[in-house]
């Protein structure tokens, strides 16, 4: 008997762990389940082994220990099927070269069993789902590349695929397509699509994602909601500061004004103060920076991120 | 709850998925080949045109004695270059229908990635590309004989009589063992390097294949009683395709076909595992 309030798992990982032969440990024991219907988002700095995992669960990459499933169907027993059911956006334009924007659809249909007429018809309608329609007859060569981009997902969509995967699916893009392309996955949300992404844009994981794994040298250090992971941060304010002098006088000055009210770290020539209550904190920290006689150059006030996630997570941060 | 149930559609068993899928990647490749027809047969006639002008329209004209007029004269050296020519014909096929996409879609553009994706085991995509460069190497085997045949300067006329079994046989095996070859270059060899691919692959392959003389000839050239470059030439797989042509096109001396027939289908063997592993190797990691 089905329980209708259990979600029902699409992909799970048990231990999942890939080595490369150079001995570079790519992904190391992940633990991940993804649900029916959820946008779940891999976020982490390039080496963090997302494209590994998405490699692995798409037959790709084969894993060197561990397990890995998609509808209950094992990556490395069964890749054939699995491949039925999944669909993916890569990194970099593979479009066919040698064929139309239309045929690039339509033989991806035929490759995965649809018939001709099926193929042609889900080829036109996607077409005009993605606007695309106007460039139907023309070499993928000759298309922009956030058309480009549009084409690939609509390609991967096409044999009505159970999960989505997206690598990286907005690098290189223009902040205009990005933006598209974030409705196109809120579009597929509202239908239940499940998708698994990654990213390595905060703003990106934390608009479009139900849920993040925040990945970091192939550990998975955190697996939760946008909001909940930023609420873990312990704070709710974020102070950086910088002064003109040297950070060890400013570090001293801020330990010396505000004691145990803020954790504070240094990054990249400032410091960031996670406060617990905002209220005259910014007046005591200009105060005794006029006292210890420092001029202080920058000074930020803002909610936590999931940057100031990253960061108490990793002591780094995560750049694009 | 089963797979199926699940995702709500029919998965479908893995040998009947790659069955559709592997027709389909033929069906792909045959699209492409039709569209791209006209500059298909164009690169396929230019060399054969130019080899069979030159040396046996021009030669002739301006009075060059080529092809040993002791033997026979022209008539006998056309008929040893309408083999040759036919033969080096199917062997380009494998380079530029298989080795020259696969090594750009390796390097450059990745646009093999979503054929590996489709649901069908990963070595059956590399041989979809040696079936569909095979295929090529069949109608340029068809485009190129006529001319081998027919443009020569007057009074000279290549000796022909066709070996029916022999030419239907060696026909597919030709045109899969070089396509097969052009898998495993298309699979080893990036972009950058395709000139070197040329220049110390294509190039001696040519040259020594016995496309310009047979094989039988090179017993004369000796080093002491070792017939050297006879012996070294048995290393190159386009020997056996032109001495096979020769077989069955000709009445002139070849290479045994009870040599010939073996050492292709080994080749054929071996470049389709090597192929097929490289291609792996690529593809999965």
């Amino acid at each position: 008997m089905e329980d209708a309030a259990s979600p029902e798992q699409v992909i799970s990982c048990e231990k999942l762990s890939k080595t490369y032969q150079n001995r570079i440990v790519a992904v190391d024991r992940l633990d991940l389940t993804v649900f029916k219907g959820e946008i779940l988002g891999l976020l982490g700095p390039n080496g963090a082994g997302k494209t590994t995992t998405v490699g692995m669960l798409t037959t790709l990459v084969v894993p060197t220990s561990g397990k890995a499933s998609v509808a209950g169907l094992d990556v490395v027993a069964h890749p054939e099927m699995v491949k039925q059911i999944i669909g993916v956006v890569s990194q970099v334009n593979n479009l066919d070269r040698a064929l139309t924007v239309w045929e690039n659809l339509y033989y991806h249909g035929l490759f995965f069993g649809m018939s001709a007429k099926a193929s042609r018809r889900a080829a036109d309608r996607l077409l005009v789902e993605f606007r695309l329609q106007d460039r139907a007859r023309a070499d993928v060569n000759t298309i922009s590349g956030g058309m480009a981009r549009r084409l690939q997902v609509a390609r991967a969509l096409l044999h009505g695929p159970s999960v989505l995967f997206l690598d990286e699916p907005t690098a290189g893009l223009d902040p205009q397509t990005r933006l598209t392309l974030w409705e196109i996955l809120r579009d597929l949300h509202s239908q239940r699509q499940t998708i698994l992404l990654t990213t390595h844009y905060m703003e990106e994981a934390d608009s479009v994602c139900d849920r993040l794994a925040i990945m970091d040298h192939g550990h998975m250090l955190a697996l939760d909601t946008p909001t909940k992971l930023k609420e873990s941060a312990g704070a709710d304010s974020v102070i950086t500061i910088a002064s003109e002098g040297s950070i060890d006088e400013l570090e001293q000055m801020v330990r010396r004004s505000l004691g145990e009210m803020a954790q504070i770290r240094r990054v990249d020539g400032h410091l960031q103060l996670n406060v617990r209550a905002t209220t005259g904190v910014v007046p005591k920290l200009l105060a005794a920076a006029e006292d210890a006689g420092l001029s202080i150059s920058d000074l930020n006030v803002s909610k936590p991120t999931l940057e100031t996630v990253f960061i108490k997570l990793t002591g780094k941060e995560l750049h694009d | 709850m089963s797979a199926a149930e699940m995702t709500g559609r029919v998965i479908r068993p893995a040998g009947q998925a790659s069955r559709a899928a592997f027709a389909a990647l033929l069906l792909r490749d045959l699209n492409v080949l039709r569209k791209n027809f006209g500059i298909f047969a164009a690169r396929t006639l230019i060399q054969p045109f130019l080899l069979v002008f030159v040396f046996l329209y021009v030669f002739p004209q301006i009075g060059e004695g080529i092809g040993g007029s002791a033997r026979g004269g022209l008539g006998a050296f056309a008929t040893v270059l309408v083999a040759g020519v036919v033969g080096l014909s199917i062997m380009f096929q494998g380079i530029q229908a298989v080795a020259l996409p696969l090594a750009n879609e390796f390097g450059y553009t990745k646009e093999i990635e979503d054929r590996v994706l489709a649901p069908l085991p990963v070595s059956l995509v590399a041989i979809g590309k040696v079936v569909a460069g095979a295929v090529q190497g069949l109608i340029a085997a068809l485009i190129v004989f006529p001319i081998a045949s027919v443009v020569h300067a007057v009074g000279v006329h290549p000796d022909l009589s066709i070996d029916w079994p022999v030419l239907v046989t060696l026909i597919p095996i030709s045109c899969i063992m070089t396509s097969g070859l052009g898998l495993i270059l298309g699979t080893r060899i990036s972009p950058r390097n395709i000139s070197v691919m040329f220049g110390f692959i294509v190039l001696p392959m040519t040259f020594l294949g016995g496309t310009y003389y047979p094989w039988t000839t090179l017993s004369a050239i000796k080093l002491g009683p070792v017939p050297w470059l006879q012996s070294l030439v048995c290393l190159n797989p386009l020997i056996y395709v032109t001495e096979g042509f020769r077989a069955a096109l000709t009445t002139a001396p070849h290479m045994p076909l009870y040599v010939i027939y073996p050492v292709m289908l080994s080749f054929c063997a071996l470049f389709l595992v090597l192929g097929c592993r490289g291609f792996r190797q690529r593809v999965i990691g």
